[in-house]
């Protein structure tokens, strides 16, 4: 082991709680959190979605489907982006960058289901869509394509628990080499259901023209969705790694550090190229569609706003990053990209959603709706945690030298 | 959004490009015909006739057995504010001002052809049935309310404040009663013959009498014909007496008129629901080819890794075999000009370089 200080978990030593424990001003706001939301959902689901929720007619969709819903699964693209780069197209040394990714989406889409449940007001009856397929909504799609992404991402993140849990049950060893032969299947599966679904989040909206703004509505908004899900991919492994960097540098091997900066490069001169295309598509279609006149509306100055400073600006920073190899730019090129991923999302689902309605007729989010998404996130953030504390993510396990396939 | 631009939109999306190549409005609403269930019922809601006594409301709330609202229903001041239909009040009277004049419009479940809040659930809870209503069947809801997100005329409430069994609650085209041989409770309780109940196509041609009849009462337009694929509830809309006399049947220009009766005529002739079947309809096409294309991707990274290990192969092994020619060649000089001994040295010596070499090679790759 090259980085000596890892703690790896052993047959006498499974957990290593420690760092989730100590009494740090970050572990505190966890706990606060964590506290906060176990007490809002027990009124949420013993109250109704009314008692937290500033939900009404107009509006059925707010902040539970706007971001952790949309931009949940949007933001969790890393995964196949990743995956799809390193294994299909042969970029090996974006090896050390899979698992996170991996982790990260596993992560994301398990939370938007648990994020989901809060907003369905029939939970339980979640499957119900497999019992009687609406098979002309686009909703039955995404379900599908969400349920079985889901699935695919847990055999392709298994591989980390079943190293980790080897010490005790050996049994699960394997699984982990039956995992690894199928690994290029479940890459190209997973490929095939995110582009389906990263796309139907985007056609769920066709059916409304009417109510979204004519310059966010388009033929091509599951184009868009997709097309803008592969720039969160990328965005979210660069961003990722910054904030890992900050949190869990022990737990990262010489491989995973020697890689790191050269991910983010490539993946930044990935993500300004698409962010460009991104923003000629959506230019293109505005003047196609005849939507110029619009341009000059209170709506059409924050499409500008969201087009320029959210799309174009992130491309740039990101194009200059890459060339001059700087890093921290790269970083923060991201963090304004997953930036306007989030903008684009909350306007779709609800800032230029029922536009023609007064606004006294309009919707904002409640504070405990807030807090609902900030506690799913936190969840979401604990969890990475203790994985990576547990499981080879951010270093190869001294005993799997052969995880390179 | 303008309705050429409607049209535009549909023809990009490859949805009804047969639609979007026809620019006049008259040819582009043949282009769309529903077949099924062409002896369904309907409803036509004259505004004209409409007084806004909210009768409609009252019998709506007593024969579906909804709670009692909080002003009762001879208030008629609840008509001044804007009001929507919702879980608890599934008809509503608002007022509007049309050309300066009031004119009262009754709001309820348009009962469309073919509905785009069915055509968005995803668990099949809503059901066009042969009598023209759109029934709702609570049992298997999820509670997602993409129906509303779907429903273009913004019909459907839900239940926010009910903790264990919230649903969706619309008007029902009072289908207990249809079912009974009886009116719905509305249409039965207009005083003024505001709302007529019969076959939809035997409304149409009523409101076409109407409107020929009376040119100067009515606008030229029967709201619901071919709106959103066209609606079981239909509704006539006086014409401005003192603006120019709005042509027949053209949705851009009743548009402006519509509007301030809230009644948008830009949602297209097709049902909601078509505008996500071009989307839909590539599902399969992703399905069967992403697989190729990605596995061809694969085949072609595998490949181009197989060729390059040859070639590395080929290089090293060129190479190892220079070193031995040299070798040798340099070993045959020492024995001609030194003598077998220093030859022998000689070859010892290369071997152990070499040796030593090979190891510090794989060190290097080791780490």
């Amino acid at each position: 082991m090259e980085n000596h200080s890892i703690v790896i978990p052993t047959r006498e030593k499974m957990f290593n709680m420690g760092p989730l424990l100590k009494p740090t001003p970050g572990n505190i706001i966890t706990w606060i959190i964590l506290a906060v939301g176990l007490i809002i959902t027990i009124i949420r689901f013993t109250q109704g979605i009314g008692s937290v929720a500033n939900l009404d007619d107009n509006q059925p969709w707010g902040m539970w489907i706007g971001f952790d819903l949309l931009c949940g699964v949007c933001l969790a693209a890393g995964g196949y982006f990743t995956t799809v780069a390193c294994y299909v197209m042969g970029m090996k040394h974006f090896h050390s960058a899979a698992r996170p990714a991996v982790l990260t989406a596993f992560l994301g889409y398990l939370f938007v289901v648990v994020a989901l449940l809060y907003d369905l007001g029939h939970p339980l009856r979640l499957p119900y869509m497999f019992f009687f397929p609406g098979t002309t909504s686009v909703l039955f799609e995404v379900g599908l394509c969400v349920a079985t992404y889901l699935t695919v991402l847990f055999v392709e993140f298994s591989v980390a628990p079943a190293e980790w849990l080897s010490n005790r049950f050996p049994i699960v060893l394997k699984w982990r080499t039956f995992v690894n032969k199928i690994n290029i299947l479940l890459t190209i599966f997973g490929m095939t259901l995110s582009t389906l679904h990263q796309s139907s989040l985007g056609s769920l909206y066709l059916i409304c023209p009417g109510k979204l703004h004519p310059l966010w509505y388009s033929p091509f908004l599951p184009m868009f969705f997709f097309v803008s899900s592969m720039v969160a991919g990328a965005s979210m492994v660069v961003m990722e790694g910054f904030f890992a960097h900050k949190g869990a540098h022990a737990y990262m091997d010489s491989t995973h550090l020697r890689e790191s900066d050269s991910v983010v490069l490539s993946f930044s001169k990935a993500a300004s190229f698409i962010l460009m295309a991104y923003f000629m598509l959506k230019f293109i279609d505005m003047l196609v569609q005849a939507n110029t006149g619009y341009l000059f509306s209170g709506y059409g100055a924050w499409w500008l706003v969201e087009m320029f400073g959210f799309v174009l600006l992130p491309a740039l920073l990101y194009a200059k990053g890459s060339r001059d190899g700087n890093v921290r730019l790269c970083q923060y090129a991201s963090m304004n990209a997953v930036a306007g991923i989030v903008l684009n999302r909350f306007n779709i689902s609800m800032i230029a959603f029922n536009y023609q309605l007064p606004s006294a007729e309009r919707y904002f989010p409640s504070i405990w709706e807030i807090l609902i998404s900030v506690f799913v996130v936190t969840m979401i953030v604990t969890a990475y945690r203790f994985i990576v504390y547990h499981m080879p993510i951010l270093y190869e396990h001294p005993n799997f030298k052969d995880a390179h396939h | 959004m303008n309705r050429r631009k409607f049209l535009t939109m549909l023809g990009s999306a490859g949805v009804v490009s047969a639609l979007a190549s026809t620019t006049a409005p008259k040819e582009a609403k043949a282009s769309h015909i529903f077949p099924y269930y062409p002896e369904s019922y309907g409803v036509l809601h004259d505004t004209t006739r409409c007084v806004g006594c909210r009768s409609c409301e009252q019998a709506c709330n007593e024969v579906n057995s909804l709670p009692k609202p909080n002003k009762p229903f001879d208030d008629l001041s609840v008509c001044n504010t804007k009001r929507r239909t919702s879980a608890t009040e599934w008809t509503v009277v608002n007022k509007y001002k049309m050309n300066g004049k009031d004119v009262f419009r009754k709001l309820q479940c348009f009962h469309c052809q073919d509905p785009a809040c069915a055509s968005a659930c995803f668990a099949k809870c809503f059901q066009k049935q042969p009598d023209g209503s759109v029934t709702y069947d609570g049992t298997q809801c999820v509670g997602c309310r993409y129906c509303m997100i779907a429903c273009p005329f913004y019909v459907p409430g839900f239940e926010y404040n009910e903790a264990w069994d919230p649903l969706v609650k619309k008007c029902t085209f009072c289908k207990p009663r249809l079912d009974k041989g009886q009116l719905p409770g509305c249409v039965e309780a207009c005083p003024m013959d505001a709302l007529t109940f019969g076959r939809r196509t035997d409304l149409i041609k009523a409101a076409r009498k109407r409107i020929t009849e009376n040119p100067d009462k009515y606008l030229d337009y029967i709201y619901g014909e071919h709106d959103a694929g066209g609606t079981a509830w239909m509704v006539l809309a006086p014409a401005n007496p003192k603006g120019p006399k709005v042509p027949p049947e053209n949705p851009v220009l009743a548009g402006p008129e519509m509007k301030q009766l809230g009644l948008d005529t830009h949602l297209g002739n097709q049902p909601m629901g078509e505008l996500t079947y071009g989307a839909l309809g590539t599902v399969p096409m992703i399905v069967a080819f992403w697989p190729v294309l990605f596995g061809g991707a694969y085949a072609m990274t595998k490949r181009r890794e197989a060729m390059h290990k040859e070639e590395q192969e080929k290089t090293v092994r060129q190479a190892r075999e220079d070193v031995a020619k040299a070798v040798d060649a340099v070993v045959r000089t020492i024995q001609e000009t030194e003598g077998e001994g220093a030859a022998d040295r000689a070859r010892k010596a290369m071997a152990e370089a070499l040796k030593a070499r090979g190891e510090a090679g794989k060190h290097g790759e080791g780490a």
